[in-house]
């Protein structure tokens, strides 16, 4: 299942301030999490996710800090922040609302047949 | 065999590296945190089973192209994107016949700059006699109409665009030339010195190419007024030497060469280097780049200690301060300087940078000029109330609250971010929306005050 474009940018903010509300991470790790969690179907250029991430940050959204744990790599860790967390809500009730609409419209009776595919 | 190709793998991953360190949007810290990426990702891949070189073309192929990424980057750090020449038009030609064409552009408008600020001559008016009001109210027109040109030129504006900007100076040309202001009245000055003022902000609006309301691209703009000035002044010092010497030596062998200058040489060339400015601004950014900011950090500290003296002395003397109304548009001017100081120390920062000394000493100098101010505007309104409003007064204190509103809130938000209770981010976000209440102001002041003020 390929998912549009459009629906992949639309959820990057609340998935990665999602991922860091439960806790600190780092870019591989955040988007490794996106993989699991979405079974493989979100897939992004690994690259964006730093922009997106750098944006969060100028925002207020999350912070972050070097460290370098002894034997391992320097790397950069991200944090959310409290402004993160309201943020996070506000997405979460938008989504929440988006998601019941659609199951409204889904579980909406007869006129709902399934959609035939082609392959 | 495994000893080998890891070394093969340092290799590959040191060459991307340089690869990415070309990209200018990319910065140390942003190449390493790829890096790490990078380095997770082959690791992940090698445990897998793959090849150390199969993973390694594994995991830049899924980084993503680096144009791609670094258009990303570039667009989330505008500030990085500055350093370059980048600008619109087509890059496929050679740099160096674009350079060429972009130097005979920008001639072109300079030369028109500077004929059109003779075209009223051809009517009879004449600014080192008399005409002197004529030219005073037109200024703005003569300098920015040439600018925004150029700028929408440049940015290939739409069409629409045009047509909003067009409209903006004819309004502006037609308030300050139609209404029947006295010469040498309150209104006439005070739409003299604002109509710049909105007339600047729509060279704003071409220099962002119609795409005003992104807050980055209005930053970039606000690096590009300062600039800009930078720009000026040392055009307009270059100019001073150039006339001083050609009067002098004109002097020596018995030629008169004061009126050629001063009627033509001077007004045209110093409307001609607004757009040299504008051009060299954007062609040549990477050499004095560190300008503005480099002066605001030195002048932040000194107008920090000169306002904590003032305000000593303020409380030590006790003296009630002379209000006049030169006094009010003094405290005016210093709140200016102050949201310059403010706003290029903005537009240097790196936003992502956590608060520090400089963030502190700026809090206090804000913090010293609103304190300064409230003084100064307690004492003004009592007097106004006294002696009633004239169009300086209300022109005066409607800039006071203005700025006054600005840098208040502005400290507000300095300070929440010194506690690190929002990003900095929200400080930009506040001077650039703040702009368009500049626009509004000095556009009721061109507008609005004559009528109001009965053109006195």
């Amino acid at each position: 299942m390929h998912i549009t474009k459009d629906l992949v940018a639309a959820s990057a903010t609340p998935l990665v301030l999602g991922i860091l509300a439960d806790g600190e991470s780092y870019g591989y790790a955040i988007l490794k999490q996106v993989n699991e969690l979405s079974g493989g179907h979100l897939e992004w250029t690994d690259g964006l996710l730093y922009p997106l991430l750098h944006r969060l940050e100028r925002l207020g959204h999350v912070e972050s800090t070097w460290h370098s744990p002894p034997g391992e790599r320097r790397r950069k860790y991200y944090r959310i922040t409290d402004q993160g967390q309201a943020e996070l809500a506000e997405h979460r009730r938008q989504w929440t609302a988006v998601v019941d609409a659609l199951r409204g419209v889904w579980s909406s009776g007869p006129a709902l047949r399934p959609i035939p595919t082609l392959a | 065999m495994t000893v080998e190709s890891g070394n093969d793998l340092e290799a590959q991953i040191a060459e991307w590296r340089a690869y990415v360190h070309r990209r200018q949007e990319l910065r140390q810290p942003d190449a390493d945190e790829l890096e790490d990426h990078l380095r997770g990702r082959i690791d992940d891949l090698v445990a897998a089973g793959l090849q150390p070189d199969e993973a390694f073309l594994i995991a830049v192929k899924r980084m993503g192209a680096l144009d791609e990424l670094s258009r990303e980057f570039a667009r989330e750090h505008s500030d990085r994107l500055w350093k370059q020449l980048v600008l619109s038009g087509d890059t496929t030609t050679p740099s160096g016949t674009r350079s060429r064409r972009d130097i005979a552009i920008m001639v072109a408008f300079a030369v028109a700059a500077a004929v059109a600020f003779k075209i009223p001559a051809l009517f009879g008016l004449d600014w080192t006699k008399g005409d002197g009001d004529f030219y005073a109210r037109n200024l703005g027109l003569f300098a920015f109409a040439p600018l925004t040109a150029y700028l929408a030129y440049r940015r290939r504006v739409s069409t629409k665009t045009i047509g909003v900007l067009a409209a903006v100076f004819v309004v502006g040309a037609v308030a300050v030339n139609a209404y029947p202001m006295k010469s040498d009245g309150q209104t006439l000055w005070l739409a003299a010195i604002h109509l710049p003022i909105v007339l600047l902000l729509a060279a704003g609006v071409a220099y962002t190419g119609g795409d005003w309301r992104n807050q980055q691209r209005r930053m970039d703009f606000i690096r590009f007024i300062g600039e800009g000035l930078i720009y000026y002044v040392l055009l307009a010092l270059g100019g001073g030497v150039l006339v001083a010497f050609t009067g002098g030596t004109f002097a020596a062998i018995g030629l008169e060469a004061g009126p050629v200058l001063f009627t033509w040489v001077v007004p045209c060339g110093a409307m001609a280097a607004v757009v040299v400015a504008a051009w060299l601004v954007e062609a040549k950014q990477a050499v004095i780049e560190n300008m503005a900011p480099v002066l605001t950090k030195v002048f932040t500290p000194l107008f920090t200690a000169a306002l904590l003296a003032l305000l000593v002395g303020i409380i030590w003397t006790s003296n009630g301060l002379q209000v006049e109304r030169e006094v009010l548009i003094l405290f005016d001017l210093l709140l200016v300087v102050i949201l310059g100081l403010l706003l290029y120390a903005i537009s240097a920062r790196d936003s992502l940078a956590p608060p520090g000394i400089f963030d502190k000493l700026q809090l206090a100098l804000v913090g010293t000029a609103l304190i300064v101010d409230l003084v100064v505007l307690v004492t003004i309104i009592g007097r106004i109330s006294e002696f009633g409003l004239t169009a300086n007064k209300t022109a005066a204190l409607g800039e006071n609250l203005v700025l006054l509103a600005n840098l208040g809130w502005a400290a507000w938000l300095l300070l929440r971010f010194i506690r690190r209770r929002n990003g900095f981010g929200a400080l930009e976000l506040w001077q650039t929306r703040y702009l368009g209440v500049f626009g509004v102001w000095a556009a009721v002041v061109v507008l609005a005050f004559p009528p109001i003020f009965n053109f006195a």
